[in-house]
């Protein structure tokens, strides 16, 4: 017997019902007996710690970090901190604070009779939080954004695609690509793990400073204002506080002191500011740490 | 018409194979063969009851995520009212404090594999391999 092709389509459109009502019934395991549950509701009130400011704001005293020890003590803490990667390849490295010659730092404020000195003088850069983030506008998928409590640049690990869309966005280089599996290159204790609690990072993502978010939130200032604070003749080489707040350390500087912030033209408004020495000592020279 | 003997003999043996995980799951060794997993080191109960964290801990851990890295918010009341700080290793891996013996022994076994650990790092104490 043949079967007709009026027969062969009745079957398969029935045994594709059957094999839709079917399918969910297997899914009614021992596992999911309790899987009408769902989370409670809950309030959640905002953590009063992170809304203690309105723009968190960093100050670099240029002239105290020419010292190396100072600049060292700074970078040390912050990547210890924070398990960054020490990765020596400069194509690969990832850095949240680091050391850069003052005419990348600022480019515009170099002219042809800048001595070398003065051009190569080691200035500490990172993040500039800024108040129009060029970065956090191209992201797709939100990964980084603006913190509105207190204004800083925040990076969430969970969400970024890796496509480096804000690495080209910001104007200052602030943000590193983790190449390679960064957990071959954190620093670990006598036990393999990693010195800090800190999560790592994965693969693939794109990370930079926060502002040590996770210091703030328990009263902590960041981890290198403390480590320039704890280097004789580094006390003061970094001033952090609310610019919003007018007896802030911050604010009393910036009044104080003549202050420069990197490629204000571009109107991103970064909120790290720089005090630039009066001279530079020929002993300082070119720093690539 | 003369095959359907075969046939059925045929589709028998593959469904036989193809329901391999679960007969073979169902015939290890063990309540069904299921992990045995490690007991919490405090006795004094877990944020949620033990049904609700079997089935949904993937959820309320995401929920957790989300109000911790982008809200801010660090603290979080169970349905029972009791306040719990938010965190993974902080709160959770308090205790249980073996996460080889049980979030990856339950994982393996439900074949699933989240990057926790890949970035969070195990606290002191125990730890994965």
């Amino acid at each position: 017997m043949k079967e007709s092709r009026r027969a062969f389509l009745k079957e398969l459109g029935g045994g594709t019902l059957a094999l839709g009502f079917g399918l969910p019934l297997l899914d009614a395991g021992p596992w999911n007996s309790a899987s009408g549950a769902v989370l409670p509701e809950v309030a959640l009130p905002a953590d009063p710690a992170v809304s203690a400011a309105t723009q968190w704001g960093l100050v670099v005293d240029v002239e105290k970090c020419l010292q190396d020890e100072v600049r060292r003590a700074v970078m040390d803490a912050c990547h210890r901190e924070h398990n960054v990667p020490r990765i020596p390849d400069p194509e690969e490295r990832v850095d949240w604070i680091w050391s850069e010659p003052l005419e990348h730092v600022f480019p515009d404020e170099v002219h042809a009779h800048t001595p070398p000195g003065v051009r190569g003088a080691p200035v500490l850069v990172l993040c500039n939080h800024c108040t129009n983030p060029p970065c956090v506008r191209v992201c797709p998928t939100a990964a980084t954004w603006k913190r509105e409590q207190d204004g800083i640049v925040m990076m969430d690990m969970h969400r970024c695609i890796g496509c480096r869309y804000c690495m080209a966005a910001c104007p200052y280089g602030a943000r590193s690509f983790n190449w390679r599996e960064p957990r071959d290159w954190v620093q670990t204790d006598a036990n393999g793990k990693p010195v800090s609690d800190y999560p790592t990072r994965s693969r693939g993502v794109v990370e930079k400073c926060t502002f040590c978010a996770e210091r703030l939130r328990v009263g902590l200032p960041p981890a290198c204002v403390e480590a320039a604070n704890n280097v004789p003749g580094g006390e003061g080489a970094l001033t952090f506080g609310d610019l919003t707040d007018q007896d802030s350390n911050v604010s009393r500087t910036l009044r104080e002191r003549i202050t420069f912030a990197r490629r204000v033209s571009l109107g991103t408004g970064p909120n790290v500011y720089y005090i630039l020495p009066q001279s530079i000592p020929t002993a300082a020279a070119v720093e690539t740490v | 018409m003369g095959d359907r003997g075969r046939i059925g003999v045929g589709l028998g043996i593959f469904l036989v194979v193809a329901a391999y995980p679960v007969w073979s799951a169902l015939a290890a060794p063990g309540p069904s063969g299921r992990p045995e997993l490690e007991r919490s080191v405090d006795a004094s109960g877990c944020v949620e009851d033990t049904a609700f964290m079997k089935a949904s801990h993937s959820q309320l851990l995401n929920g957790w995520r989300t109000a911790v890295v982008r809200d801010g918010r660090r603290m979080w009341t169970s349905s029972t009212g009791r306040e719990w700080e938010m965190s993974l290793t902080g709160t959770c891996m308090r205790c249980h404090a073996n996460s080889e013996a049980f979030c990856t022994r339950c994982h393996d076994y439900a074949g699933v594999q989240p990057g926790c650990w890949s970035c969070h790092v195990v606290p002191e104490g125990e730890g994965t391999s």
